[in-house]
């Protein structure tokens, strides 16, 4: 059995401030974090090793510095860790980033491919399904139980009001909910291979087979044409007084906008 | 009969042959879009035995109904829908295709998109067409809701867009509206891409009134203190017809369950009152209300950023104002 966790390393955006004066983000000293929707993934993948026996492979698209979320995984559990960076990838949208990790998953032998189900930098939840999609493989995503029966992948698979049971024969692609489970700790012996012994694999342009036409910023179907920090509306009144005149305040503005 | 100028799609998500309520609001978005591209609005419906559905998207805006009604499409499965929604566009080539930013719309999107190889932007907040040169242009928070990215899909078409429940506004609906309804035939033949459904269970407690519908809400987050302290935010609720909500730091802390959590992870809501008890306000909360149409604020840190969004911002104890201000309602509605 052979699983492969895509994972991706992000700034930790419960970290990220505005600046109150220039209105921008600052990104100095926000810490970069393993997404812990992927750490969900690789927890699960993790899992299917210990009960059944697996190779798991940790896979990461991004510049250089993400190595470092690899060799977490790897500290955690995981067999292998590859990084897919280039020049030529960057600025890519999620058509692009899907369209190359699939094309670096060609390369591998997988039954398994698991991903969290979105990003914390980017909410989108796209790349899982689009990864899927490329490959020619079913996906299941929003997976909050995954268990392997025979060929099949079983996933409780989470909608707002409800949860399916799905059933899907291997290979298919699982995106995790953070709530599938509780990620362990990397291990001392753990810390020490990843960072001592083992090695982060490094793929290059030239290492993926995908078409140049649909790589980096030129294959991407979007364009971001605008950032701007939220604007933010006035603020109205604000007042400090005992209970009593606070609540009488309240009163006549709630009857003013006829809610009273 | 069909489609012969250009077109907008609204994807008819349904579940159990209801319509979702966001699809109302994206059609009322797509008809304001399609004023000014000169497009017709197309809502398109999988489903099994969905005749009775095409009326109510007439009435919310839908020019056009292209519906599929196929045994494999009763419940949502991502293949056969994504077969069903893929082949509507080869054939009939629309400039837009909105889905609503739904568990299902947020899996399906990213499918056809991958398969019909076009562009897809996720749980957008805002959507326009430009003055002079048209483009569409797509606008969603990012970097956890502290920036606002607008995008665009130049050289590929459909652009697709994923939109936020609770963000964009209905037409008043008119009953009596007319349109066109255009069958779809298909064949949904199994292969290895279809999942099986092996059960699907309804959950409990999930069928109390849906924040985003609620016209009032008074919210409650770590200040409560409690699952406790959030008793005298129903009574304030009752008396005021509403219903109660919660910041994410409240159900982080087992206080409250996920369905009413407000904010970039949980619903984004707009009421016409909001009234935010104990809530400092992080930008993950401002996120999903914001558009409230009026703010109240009651919090003991006069520094708290909710009173930055705050129409009125009530510097105080909850404990003691929120009790007093819910007899208060009470007095004034009987008399």
């Amino acid at each position: 059995m052979n699983i492969i966790v895509c994972i991706k390393q992000v700034p930790d955006t419960k970290e990220v401030r505005i600046d109150p004066v220039k209105g921008t983000l600052i990104r100095q000293g926000v810490p970069s974090i393993m997404n812990p929707d992927d750490k969900a993934a690789l927890e699960a993948a993790l899992r299917i090793k210990d009960g059944m026996g697996a190779k798991v492979i940790a896979l990461s698209m991004g510049p250089l510095q993400a190595d470092a979320v690899l060799r977490e995984a790897m500290a955690m559990g995981a067999d292998e860790g590859i990084l897919v960076s280039d020049p030529q990838f960057g600025g890519a949208d999620t058509w692009a980033t899907s369209a190359t990790l699939a094309a670096a998953i060609t390369k591998l032998e997988y039954d398994l491919v698991l991903a969290g189900r979105q990003a914390i930098d980017g909410d989108t939840a796209q790349v899982g399904p689009e990864i899927a999609e490329h490959l020619g493989i079913p996906h299941i995503s929003y997976a909050k139980e995954l268990r392997i029966e025979g060929d099949e992948v079983i996933v409780k698979r989470q909608f707002e009001d409800r949860y399916q049971l799905l059933s899907a024969k291997m290979p298919v692609l699982v995106t995790a909910l953070s709530e599938l489970n509780q990620p362990r700790y990397m291990t001392p012996r753990g810390i020490f291979e990843a960072y001592r012994e083992k090695q982060v694999t490094h793929w290059q342009r030239n290492d993926i087979p995908v078409e140049s036409e649909n790589i980096g910023l030129k294959g991407s179907p979007t364009r971001v044409i605008e950032t701007n920090p939220k604007v933010m509306k006035a603020p109205g009144t604000k007042i400090e007084e005992d209970v009593e005149k606070s609540v009488q305040y309240l009163i006549e503005k709630l009857k003013e906008k006829y809610i009273l | 009969m069909g489609i012969n100028k250009k077109s907008i799609f609204v994807f008819a998500e349904q579940v159990d042959n209801r319509i979702t309520s966001v699809v109302f609001e994206l059609l009322g978005k797509a008809r304001e879009l399609s004023e000014k591209l000169n497009a017709v609005v197309v809502a398109v419906l999988p489903g099994y035995q969905i005749a009775e559905l095409p009326k109510d998207l007439y009435a919310y805006g839908a020019h056009k109904v292209l519906i599929s009604d196929h045994q494999a499409l009763r419940e949502y499965r991502t293949e056969p829908y994504t077969q069903v929604i893929a082949e509507m566009i080869r054939q009939y080539e629309p400039q837009i295709v909105l889905f609503g930013a739904t568990s299902i719309g947020r899996d399906l999107a990213p499918r056809v998109a991958a398969r019909i190889h076009t562009g897809l932007t996720a749980d957008c907040t805002g959507l326009r067409v430009e003055d002079e040169r048209l483009r569409f242009l797509m606008t969603r928070p990012a970097f956890g809701g502290n920036l606002m990215a607008t995008i665009v899909c130049p050289d590929h078409q459909p652009a697709m867009a994923t939109v936020r429940p609770g963000v964009m506004v209905k037409r008043l609906p008119e009953p009596d509206a007319m349109g066109e309804l255009i069958p779809f035939e298909i064949d949904l033949t199994e292969n290895h891409l279809f999942t099986k459904i092996l059960e699907t269970v309804r959950e409990e407690g999930s069928k109390k009134l849906d924040i985003q519908d609620a016209d009032i809400l008074v919210a409650g987050g770590r200040g409560m203190k409690s699952a406790k302290g959030f008793e005298i935010l129903r009574d304030l609720a009752d008396v005021l017809g509403g219903e109660v909500a919660s910041s994410r730091a409240a159900v982080d802390a087992g206080w409250q369950e996920k369905a009413i959590q407000v904010g970039q992870t949980g619903k984004t809501v707009r009421p016409n009152l909001y009234i935010a008890c104990g809530i400092s306000g992080a930008i993950q909360h401002l996120a999903g209300m914001e558009e409230s149409d009026f703010i109240v604020a009651i919090n003991s840190d006069p520094t708290a950023p909710i009173f930055n969004v705050a129409d009125v911002g009530i510097v105080g104890d909850v404990f003691k104002i929120v009790p007093k201000l819910t007899e208060a309602i009470r007095k004034e509605r009987t008399n």
